[in-house]
């Protein structure tokens, strides 16, 4: 048997460990366009110890370690790119602290985030996280490493501001806290230590998030939604401007999509609110349909749809259920996400209606507005067959083209793949890069930590 | 084989891997996959297997050992099926029944799956016991062989031969013979409702079994079935009309409902204890009868009915499909979904877990006994609770 | 192109202007209502085109038949007056559009019934009331090839109603039945009024739901059990296209043993407001709001346990607010059903 297997098998237990060909087949595929890539090994630790002891014998033997939570960047940040370890941590998915006073909690890596709503709800119905758009599999620390947004975006940024603290095992085994609980038990602040920019966005190449603490907020008990709709994509920045200057919005979302018809050339905008009482929630809605979008309503260019308890129900449920997958019936789609000026949405709008047309892929396009129209999250979806090649390329071609478009438009490509990595570093400037290449040398001088992902030439 | 000939080639691929598969209705836990629980490797969850299924008939892997015992781990739970937002979701669990079809058809299966299967073929049961023995737990009970009375008392294959399920077979008997209920059973007459040989895709078997079961209860002009097992309530109902078996089919616990109801069965007994219930998939997921077990307890004074967090259609299976309460494919670790299950029993503060199945139960003793509660939480059949409610008193 | 049967003669002749001074949400005089109708005849601009709030009631209140409220939305549409926000029409019109595929037609055995865009509503028509009932519409991927269309009504869209309808017809009448009945309400009023006042051709006889309801227990007589319940009925906008049909609902409660005693009821009735939410003209909202509330403050009045619901669409509407105020919403169907002894799914 091989030594190296022999070694994982002693650390984790011959049950998380394998190299068999059906481990290695899964683990080597992102569920989007990227190419499979297969790793070596595929390890599921469940300690931080055990997490140490693998990056320990990596380094030793120098074999590449692809850290994967719940796998669904959709933009390859998990694939296996130089072979080695897939190391898969939703094993490591215990909810450790909630501390409701300071409104945080405490998590290892694994723990998904249905798991914590689902948790807060049942234990902690006063408190709320940031959930994002994925799947419930998707992770906390998943998330927060790629600078995910959620939907309390809108009041409070993206996901990785909220982090009070990290334990991170650092490419060479040494296992760093940052914030607080560096120096005391409590998890309850990042600031005013020295910070943590080392570990978040840099797609897993410099250490392992073992645990976080995330910041929790108030959770109330009537969910409010509210669905403006317009024709003239001009209308959206200024609309969202307005809307945010209330300060009233727990999330604002304008999608608009092909299908179904009734979306197609319209946009929604989303306007997400929580209330403790109707007479909060009533006090809400009236501003934005008396008081903030009247005067569009006057003029017959937008216009409230009466939402049904159901229709309700169903956009402020978490999780929010995309279909986007099976638009090509086909099982798979990939978007590009970027942060974009609000101001650029009707051109991004414009021209990702024209670069799914080519591709003849039905267009989806979302803007998730962050802090107060400070930048919006927006995407290309783009849905593909994934039992025709074909489809795979015109989706894959669609998407470097979003990419490029992203940064056309003064933005910049959120968690990109390889391809879009490239087109971000070719623009960036020369020391910041320099320096990104230090700090990778310095934390991980056998390069075994994802790579493949920023190198900088 | 070749992707072409597979069943569900137009569908295989839509599976997109997000994973909703793998948790209960309010996704407090990543774990209601008993497969993925067991192991925790993505190639085990409902999508992965989808995916590798894909890749063998695609021929992007060979088969292998390993291969089938992914596929073949697959209990038939139905937690995917229920979980998954897509369109094709309803035939998830067929996709993984057809994959092992082709499996069995070429003979490549694991072994403790052939035998399972080659029992059953011989002696109408997965142990390989006698024919002639599946009736003995009869003895003693006063209860008639079936010559044309109301009910067929369809008892299975588990409760014929385990000997802790034979006590509920016995039991649920005898509670009948109390309400009055007209009825008989086949003693050895009676052969495999093949729900297990269903879900492990042997068609050809199954069908055999089908035709068999279905021509000897026309002969004896049998009109209504009452089943001690949800997997034979569920065959007989869903599958058993295809071949042109159509009976009216209850599993005992909507029976006893009705008896409760009318005033025939008299729970009144003095019983005192809190006790969760566990939904077995074949009565619940599948067939969508959480009530009447539910309603049973509920009609017993001095039962508190404490529920698990994970019930109904949230239920974590105790890993007893699929034939593996006796392949055991999901064992061997405290990850073993029946061990999860009384971990999540057990603290709800019941004193016993009551069950539906014989299935459950098999699976249900083993692992509170792997987890040294077997003198703080008993597994009893509800008809063995019904039973000491209506005072039918077993030795 | 189809053209409006209305009748200037008709309302030259008319005594009462009925369909203006009646209506509930705008105060008008006998001599107002003569001048403004007559603007609206003549394609001139009007206050009631502006201020309409598409109850349909009018088309119940002209005793003429002259089809008042089908005039006012071709004016709106020809004047460009619409009631609702333009992207809010264009996704109305667009929704209507069938994207998956085509239906699958097959020749039904009658009594058939359409379940038109409410294949989802299926299960109101289990039991023994439907149970020699074969269905058209039931794949909710192709509902769309069975819409009406008539809830273009609410924006100003005739123009949509009258392109569309001919080819759902067609759709329907290949399934070769004589009669239809139709779950919806709105369908039997698109059939029965609209399409003949337009000279649209329906080669099938429309039935209404409550008429086959009404009929159906009369046959079921004997397991008929009176429910003994104090009821209020929430009449839809389209009740008022097929005011011959409204007996039916006092029909049905007189059989089952049901009590209805309230003032929004009959000609009087009160829409469940929920069009008029989204509308441009300033305070709508808050007049949605008030008709809903003055309506189930009538119900409590009443004494209502239980409010019978005929639309989805009121359903949707006003479902869980009447449910918040203690009584039980319930369909027409289900009441019935309920009537003979059968349980509806999720009836406590």
């Amino acid at each position: 048997m091989d030594s190296i297997y022999k070694s994982l098998a002693e650390i984790v237990g011959e049950g998380y460990v394998s190299n068999q060909p059906e481990e290695l087949f899964i683990y080597s595929y992102d569920l989007g366009t990227t190419e499979p890539h297969r790793p070596d090994y595929a390890v599921a630790p469940r300690t931080t110890e055990e997490v140490q002891e693998i990056v320990k014998l990596a380094n030793k033997e120098k074999i590449p370690i692809a850290p994967l939570g719940g796998g669904l960047s959709l933009a390859g940040l998990a694939v296996p790119l130089r072979g080695g370890i897939a190391l898969d941590l939703k094993r490591m998915d215990s909810i450790i602290e909630v501390n409701e006073r300071a409104r945080y909690v405490v998590v290892e890596c694994g723990v998904s985030q249905g798991q914590l709503s689902s948790y807060l709800e049942k234990h902690h119905p006063n408190l709320r996280h940031s959930e994002p758009g994925a799947p419930p599999q998707a992770t906390i620390a998943g998330n927060i490493a790629i600078h995910g947004q959620g939907d309390l975006a809108q009041p409070y940024g993206f996901n990785s501001d909220m982090v009070n603290g990290l334990e991170v095992v650092l490419p060479t085994g040494e296992v760093c806290k940052f914030g607080s609980c560096s120096i005391s038990p409590n998890w309850f602040t990042l600031h005013p230590l020295p910070d943590l920019g080392l570990f978040l966005g840099w797609s897993g190449t410099t250490g392992i998030i073992t645990k976080l603490s995330l910041k929790l907020y108030p959770s109330k008990k009537i969910k409010g939604v509210e669905q403006f709709v317009v024709e003239d994509e001009e209308l959206v920045p200024e609309i969202v401007y307005k809307i945010t200057h209330t300060e009233m919005a727990d999330d604002i979302v304008a999608f608009s999509q092909a299908i179904p018809p009734m979306t197609s050339g319209l946009h929604h905008i989303n306007i997400l609110m929580t209330a403790d009482s109707e007479k909060e929630l009533e006090f809400k809605t009236g501003l934005f349909w008396d008081d903030i979008l009247r005067e569009y309503i006057r003029n017959g260019d937008g216009g409230f749809l009466n939402l049904s308890s159901a229709m309700k129900a169903g956009l402020t449920r978490r999780p929010q259920v995309s279909k986007a997958s099976d638009w090509k019936k086909g099982g798979g789609f990939e978007y590009v996400g970027a942060i974009m000026p609000v101001e650029t949405y009707p051109e991004c709008y414009r021209r990702g209606v024209e670069i799914s047309l080519r591709h003849d892929i039905p267009y989806t396009v979302l803007g998730r507005i962050i802090g107060r129209s400070h930048a919006m999250m927006f995407s290309w979806t783009y849905a593909f067959n994934r039992a025709d090649p074909e489809s795979i390329r015109q989706a894959r071609e669609a998407l470097h083209e979003s990419d490029d478009l992203a940064l056309e438009l003064g933005g910049t490509i959120w968690k990109p793949g390889i391809y879009g990595q490239k087109l971000v570093m070719e623009r960036m400037d020369p020391n910041t890069l320099k320096l990104m290449k230090k700090v990778k040398e310095l934390l991980d001088p056998n390069g075994i930590m994802n790579p493949g992902n920023w190198e900088v030439s | 084989m070749v992707l072409a000939d597979y069943k569900y080639k137009d569908i295989i691929h839509r599976c997109f891997r997000c994973g909703y598969c793998k948790f209960p209705t309010d996704w407090m836990d990543v774990n209601n996959c008993p497969a993925y629980a067991r192991f925790r490797m993505e190639s085990y969850s409902c999508g992965g297997r989808l995916w590798l299924i894909r890749a063998w008939l695609d021929g992007k892997i060979d088969w292998t050992d390993h291969l089938a015992q992914i596929v073949f781990s697959c209990v038939a739970c139905k937690n995917c099926a229920e979980k998954c937002p897509l369109n094709f979701s309803d035939n998830i669990v067929d996709m993984i029944t057809a994959a092992k079809s082709e499996m069995v058809e070429r003979g490549s299966i694991p072994s403790a799956v052939k035998n399972f299967l080659e029992n059953i073929q011989r002696q109408g049961n997965p142990y390989g016991d006698a024919r002639i023995k599946r009736g003995e737990w009869v003895e003693g009970t006063g209860i008639k062989q079936y010559e044309g009375q109301e009910f067929l008392y369809y008892v299975g294959c588990v409760g014929s031969y385990d000997t802790r399920a034979k006590e509920t077979a016995k039991t649920l008997g005898e509670v009948l013979l109390k309400a009055g209920v007209s009825f008989g059973v086949l003693g050895n007459e009676e052969n495999c409702d093949g729900n297990e040989v269903n879900k492990l895709g042997e068609e050809s078997l199954f069908q055999m079994l089908a035709e068999e079961n279905i021509q000897k209860f026309k002969d004896l002009g049998v009109r209504k079935i009452v089943t001690l097992s949800p997997h034979s309530y569920n065959a007989i109902k869903n599958d058993y009309p295809k071949f042109d078996g159509s009976f009216e089919v209850f599993h005992y616990t909507q029976l006893f409902q009705d008896l409760i109801k009318g005033g025939r069965l008299n729970v009144s007994g003095g019983l005192n204890a809190r006790v969760t219930y566990h939904d077995p998939c074949f009565l619940g997921r599948w067939n969508k009868e959480y009530d009447a077990p539910r309603e049973v307890l509920n009609a017993i004074p001095g039962i508190e009915l404490a529920e698990m967090e994970r019930n109904r259609e949230a239920t974590l299976c105790c890993g007893g499909g699929g034939g593996n309460f006796y392949t055991d494919f999901l064992g061997g670790s405290e990850t073993n979904p029946a061990r999860i299950r009384i971990r999540e029993a057990y603290a709800t503060g019941a004193s016993a877990v009551a069950v539906a199945c014989p299935n459950c139960m098999t699976m249900l003793e083993d692992a509170v006994k792997a987890e040294g509660l077997e003198e703080k939480l008993k597994i009893r059949d509800i008809s063995e609770i019904v039973g000491e409610a209506c005072l039918v008193k077993r030795d | 192109m189809f053209e409006l049967g209305f009748d200037e003669r008709k309302c030259s002749a008319c005594q009462t202007g009925d369909c203006l001074t009646r209506c509930q949400y705008m105060d008008i005089d006998k001599d107002t209502a003569k001048a403004e109708m007559r603007k609206i005849i003549n394609g001139e601009d009007s206050f009631v085109l502006h201020d309409c709030v598409t109850c349909y009631a009018c088309e119940e209140y002209c005793k003429m038949g002259n089809h008042p409220f089908y005039l006012i939305v071709e004016r709106q549409e020809e004047l460009n007056i619409p009631p609702l926000p333009k992207p809010l029409i264009k996704r109305g019109v667009q929704m209507g559009i069938p994207f998956r595929g085509e239906p699958t037609i097959e020749e039904v055995k009658e009594p058939t019934l359409s379940l038109g865009v409410f294949p989802q509503l299926g299960y109101l028509t289990q039991g023994k009331l439907f149970e020699d009932v074969s269905f058209i519409s039931t794949d909710p991927r192709k509902m769309f090839h069975f819409f009406c269309q008539l809830m273009y009504l609410h924006y100003a869209r005739t123009s949509v109603i009258k392109e569309r309808l001919p080819g759902i017809i067609e759709t329907i009448a290949k399934h070769n039945a004589k009669e239809v009945i139709f779950l919806h309400d709105e369908c039997y009023g698109t059939f029965a009024s609209y399409a003949p006042a337009v000279g649209i051709e329906v080669p099938f006889k429309p039935v209404h739901l409550f008429e086959y309801l009404y009929n159906r227990l009369k046959e079921l007589k004997d397991d008929i059990k009176p429910l003994n319940l104090k009821v209020a009925y929430q009449r839809p906008c389209s009740s008022r296209l097929s005011s011959d049909k409204y007996h039916f609902v006092d029909d049905i409660f007189n059989l089952i043993g049901v009590d209805s005693e309230r003032e929004y009821v009959g000609e009087n009735a009160l829409c469940c407001a929920g069009t008029i939410v989204g509308q441009r003209k300033e305070g709508r909202r808050q007049l949605a709001a008030d008709v809903q509330r003055r309506n189930i403050e009538d119900m409590i009045n009443a004494g209502a346990e239980v409010c019978v619901f005929n639309c989805p669409a009121c359903f949707d509407t006003l479902a869980e607010l009447v449910a918040q105020r203690g009584m039980r919403p319930i369909y027409m169907s289900d009441l019935c059903r309920l009537a003979i002894g059968e349980k509806p799914a999720g009836w406590r």
